[in-house]
């Protein structure tokens, strides 16, 4: 018996057990989501704007480890999707991604709606292929939930054809399937983690720098277990943040460009640098040719083109970072690092992360603190900016929080929409974005997702009338000379538009912050809503700074420290 | 930097060659040459890929095309015995029959054929190496102005039992 393309898409979203999609009406996808009508099992989520809904896939996809599915039409709807495929990519989370497309007699006639978007995203998903025989359907989205979510993750993008959609074939989904060019590592070389090993016990002043890959993995408890049992202090990125608690002996912030200065110091001071899940970004390195530059450096991570890319490294090692970590479990010992974890103490009892508002009580550092403190997060999503930053230094992130966060594309928009998708995966969670007032206008016409789907959240608007972190820039690099990121208008201040009438006008509760003493009385009304997302408006200075900062390309033990 | 030659074994599909081309521009790799063809097994094409880059560069090209999912096999032919062949075709203009004969003789000694002839033109046509093949196009460039160089790009093999390069 032939069924339609159209069924078998949906039978395959039944197998791989989806229960949401994150779906765009459109020409070319109207037959399957005449399908999905008739599956009241798998839930829609009509977001209100494409580039949205693949940011809520991936906040889902976060939330729940499992890929997150969007639909969308071809064309522009193809399009829209681009910036979250890069953003998707470079953080490695899992996605399906299936746009419509023309019928393929028409492909290459610059048909209505027509683009192609396989071509336009090859650089930016893990796998991307357009559908041309109807026969080969399931096998190919057999293959996508397979790949999106094995080895390191990432997003896959099927397009496929109006009249493959319609054509019949083929009833069978595979169960199973084996791909001859994709063979994700699912062991470890014994040897070299041996070798891994006894190079970290070889030093003197090892350092543990972890990075986003340990929590893709799951295996946060596993490095606690393995850091409490060698003595060697750690250090993350800020896709890493909340891999491990704050306030544990043994942990010191965030490194990078916005890192903790004794973060930073204890890279470049260090002879052991032991590297897991983590890709060696710029931000996180600065100048490479001083980054680590007394330490011999091992790198384990699951993705063997992510090694010696950045950084060349002693001792590599390919494998999922819970895998190795609990091998070397096995062996691993205690070793006598208390004099190098001291320098580290020094180092931040010197210049510890602490706020430097020009404000005393509407500080950053404040608002930050409250809201850890009075709604108590177990996820936080945040947009991208200054706010991105504050968040990773003074928020409790925790390994009981789940911290979401744009941080290889850096996509502005990003938060709120995620946030969304974040709290349809988990629902128990108690969900917090926090956002700035530029992130938030890329994507805010997602209130209306919100409410209709009755996601509980509360959206926290760092409001300080300027595209901060470039105007940060501009303070500090370009002479003070704060072109295009002033938002307001000749009549109004930057304090623009009033987001508290603007969230009226969707029927939620919006609260405008002055004044310290209103934070908390903000964050406890928002504490009492169970339905509807609140938002909350913190107003501060322009002037408020990222302290310590590093200079784009300078070395990480040159901070800027106030 | 220096030429390094590496072959594929890819999925025969629309695409792939955009895929593996594109990577290359994306990353700012330095492709020198690349040729494409199938195999005895019609859904396999193989590829032979010379790159102009340094060490550190060419462990990241490998790296970098193993993971991509329509890459059956990367095979590493910078220090393996292989044959490998290119074919070039030189056509030369505005020749008089001093020339003309000149040019026999270069295709005798460079075991070049004379594949076409005019009056005053005359095209060779080359199946040797990579090297070879410049050589002998810096040559006829040396002697004449009026050329046309048309270059195939190399195809190479794993030797049977030759062991040197």
């Amino acid at each position: 018996m032939d069924i339609a393309g159209r069924k078998m898409v949906v039978k395959a979203l039944k197998a791989e057990g989806v229960d949401r999609v994150f779906a765009y009406p459109g020409g070319m996808v109207t037959d399957i989501f005449d399908e999905l009508y008739k599956t009241p099992e798998i839930k829609l989520v009509l977001p209100r704007h494409e580039q949205a809904l693949i940011h809520e896939a991936e906040g889902y996809a976060r939330a729940t480890k499992r890929p997150g599915v969007c639909l969308v039409t071809s064309g522009p709807g193809a399009t829209n999707i681009v910036t979250g495929l890069a953003d998707a990519h470079f953080d490695s989370i899992p996605l399906v991604v299936i746009t419509g497309q023309v019928p393929l007699p028409l492909i290459g006639n610059d048909a209505f709606q027509e683009v192609d978007i396989v071509g336009m995203t090859r650089s930016i998903t893990k796998y991307g292929v357009t559908v041309r025989d109807r026969a080969e359907l399931g096998r190919i989205l057999k293959m996508a939930f397979y790949i999106a979510s094995s080895g390191r993750p990432g997003p896959v993008l099927i397009d496929i054809p109006k009249d493959i959609q319609v054509m019949g074939g083929p009833v069978e989904y595979p169960e199973k399937i084996g791909i001859r060019g994709y063979k994700p590592n699912t062991s470890v070389h014994l040897g070299q983690l041996k070798k891994a090993y006894k190079l970290l016990r070889s030093g003197k002043k090892p350092l543990i720098l972890a990075g986003g890959g340990v929590k893709i993995s799951g295996a946060e408890k596993l490095l606690r277990t393995f850091v409490e049992r060698t003595n060697v202090p750690v250090v993350t990125t800020v896709m890493g943040r909340g891999l491990f608690p704050c306030d544990h002996e043994l942990y010191f912030g965030n490194c990078g460009m916005h890192g903790e200065y004794a973060a930073n110091m204890a890279v470049s001071g260090c002879d052991v640098l032991f590297s897991i899940g983590t890709r060696f970004n710029d931000r996180i390195t600065g100048d490479l040719a001083e980054f680590a530059p007394n330490a011999k450096i091992v790198h384990i991570d699951v993705d063997t083109s992510s090694i010696s890319r950045n950084v060349e490294v002693d001792v590599p090692v390919v494998a999922d970072a819970g895998l190795a970590i609990n091998t070397m479990l096995e062996y691993a010992e205690p070793q006598n690092a208390d004099r190098w974890i001291e320098m580290i103490r020094e180092w931040r009892d010197e210049h510890p992360l602490m706020s430097q508002s020009v404000s005393e009580n509407m500080s950053p550092c404040n608002i930050m603190k409250k809201i850890s403190e009075v709604l108590k997060p177990d996820t936080v999503v945040t947009d991208v900016g200054q706010h991105q930053m504050w968040v990773s230094q003074y928020m409790d992130v925790g390994p009981d929080t789940l911290f979401i966060t744009s941080g290889g594309l850096g996509t502005m928009g990003f938060g709120f929409p995620a946030a969304i998708g974040a709290k349809l995966g988990a629902p128990e969670r108690r969900v917090v974005c926090v956002t700035g007032d530029g992130g938030f206008q890329m994507n805010m016409q997602e209130m209306a997702t919100a409410v209709v789907e009755g996601v509980n959240l509360t959206v926290c608007v760092i409001n300080n009338g300027f595209l901060g972190m470039v105007r940060q820039q501009q303070q500090m690099f370009y002479g003070k000379r704060y072109v295009a990121t002033y938002l307001g208008t000749k009549d109004h201040d930057g304090y623009w538009p009033d987001f508290v009438k603007w969230a009226e006008s969707y029927g939620i509760k919006g609260i405008r912050v002055t004044k310290p003493d209103e934070i908390v009385p903000a964050l406890k009304c928002a504490a009492r809503e169970k339905e509807m997302p609140v938002l909350i408006e913190f107003v501060i200075s322009s002037d408020e700074l990222v302290l310590p900062a590093l200079k784009s390309g300078a070395p990480l033990s040159d901070m800027i420290l106030r | 930097m220096k030429k390094r030659w590496i072959a594929l074994y890819v999925e025969n599909q629309v695409g792939v060659l955009a895929k593996v081309s594109g990577l290359f521009a994306g990353k700012s790799y330095n492709l020198a040459s690349l040729t494409v063809g199938t195999t005895e097994d019609e859904t396999v094409s193989r590829m032979t890929v010379c790159a102009m880059c340094d060490d550190a560069t060419f462990e990241q090209i490998k790296k970098q095309l193993n993971t991509m999912v329509e890459v059956i096999k990367v095979m590493d032919l910078t220090n393996v015995p292989i044959h490998m062949k290119e074919i070039l075709f030189v056509k030369i203009r505005g020749l008089n029959e001093r020339d003309i004969s000149y040019l026999f003789k270069i295709a005798n000694v460079f075991n070049v054929d004379v594949t076409d002839i005019g009056t005053d033109s005359l095209l060779l046509e080359c199946k040797q190496t990579e090297k070879k093949n410049d050589e002998l196009i810096e040559l006829v460039r040396s002697k004449y102005h009026d050329i046309e160089v048309v270059r195939g790009g190399a195809v190479a093999v794993e030797s049977i039992s030759t062991q040197t390069r």
